[in-house]
């Protein structure tokens, strides 16, 4: 069971009150009409699946119901960081 | 990505407002425990237990949303509440019969005497410029109170909430999963903690309050 702190509660809850949502940080493209397939199918079907850090967006359904950004090792599962929606990671994966 | 868009020039916008309550003498209201009969439970209940339940029904409960940063609506809220939103996260603030919990960063929960809430969401009206939402939401929950010596272990079996008195002092508010559901805990007393839970879900966490608080002894509270 994860721990999760929570950016807007700030505190630590308990796994069970949040959602993952997925890979964080998909960028729409700009002009939609004015895009390839190839680029609107990569932003609407392809995620990454990384070994290590991964930068996801998880929910907090239960508590105060807002979204925001974990940085969490997928192979340990140890969340590194917790941020805001609109900000950016101080920790990324090297390389 | 955390701007918010707003029309460059607000638009007049008509809201109408219900008055929720009816004066006629033949609508009756119900609470969402009308069914328990939790007066006729008190009439024969155990004298003494560990937990005591009381339903604090039919109140009027106002959801607020606007940012913080919005002066207009904290100046207006203030003005027309009595007291200022709580902003601390985890917060509540009460004020004679009022009270408001923190909700989100930009939301808060204020519960009222019934009779109040349309006067008060008129008010709010009137006071606030912007973009902000007042809702009352006063037949989509209700508030269940638990309090005694053992209200803290029955908590302890439903929430997965810390409920140590260490970090759960008094006024502090946790929206949680509470018995597979959901419910937003405020601890209002040393010894009593309101539950705000939805009206579907009032008769399945009346059952489960019932059954976690068996060993104890419960008494119902009317």
């Amino acid at each position: 069971m994860l721990h999760i702190y929570c950016p807007h509660c700030c505190e630590l809850r308990e796994e069970e009150e949040f959602h993952a949502k997925g890979q964080a940080h998909i960028a729409r493209p700009l002009d939609p009409d004015n895009c390839t397939d190839a680029e609107w199918g990569n932003y609407v079907f392809y995620r990454k699946n990384p070994r290590g850090l991964h930068h996801e967006i998880w929910y907090h359904s239960t508590g105060c119901r807002k979204f925001f950004n974990v940085t969490r090792d997928t192979q340990t599962y140890a969340i590194k960081e917790v941020y805001k929606i609109g900000e950016q990671p101080q920790v990324v994966a090297e390389g | 990505m955390s701007e918010t868009l707003a029309p460059e020039k607000e638009a007049t916008v008509t809201v109408a407002v219900m008055n929720q309550l009816s004066t006629a003498k033949d609508v009756r209201a119900e609470s969402p425990l009308h069914h328990a009969e939790l007066d006729k439970l008190a009439s024969r209940n155990p004298r003494a237990g560990g937990v005591s339940l009381r339903e604090l029904k039919l109140l009027g409960h106002l959801t607020l949303r606007g940012s913080q940063q919005n002066q207009s609506f904290m100046n207006g809220c203030a003005e027309v509440l009595g007291v200022a939103l709580p902003t601390l996260p985890l917060t509540s603030v009460e004020k004679g019969s009022v009270s408001i919990r923190w909700v989100s960063p930009d939301e808060w929960l204020v519960v009222l005497p019934a009779d109040q809430a349309f006067e008060v969401e008129r008010g709010l009206r009137a006071a606030i410029e912007g973009h902000y939402q007042v809702v009352n939401v006063s037949g989509g929950q209700t508030i269940l109170e638990l309090s005694g010596p053992n209200a803290r272990d029955v908590l302890k079996k439903s929430t997965v909430l810390d409920v140590h008195p260490s970090q759960f002092p008094v006024g502090k508010v946790a929206g949680s999963v509470f018995a597979k559901s959901t419910a937003l805990v405020r601890r209002s007393g040393e010894d009593t903690w309101e539950l705000v839970v939805r009206r579907s879900f009032a008769d399945y966490i009346w059952l489960w309050l019932q059954d976690a608080s068996r060993e104890y002894g419960l008494v119902i509270k009317h």
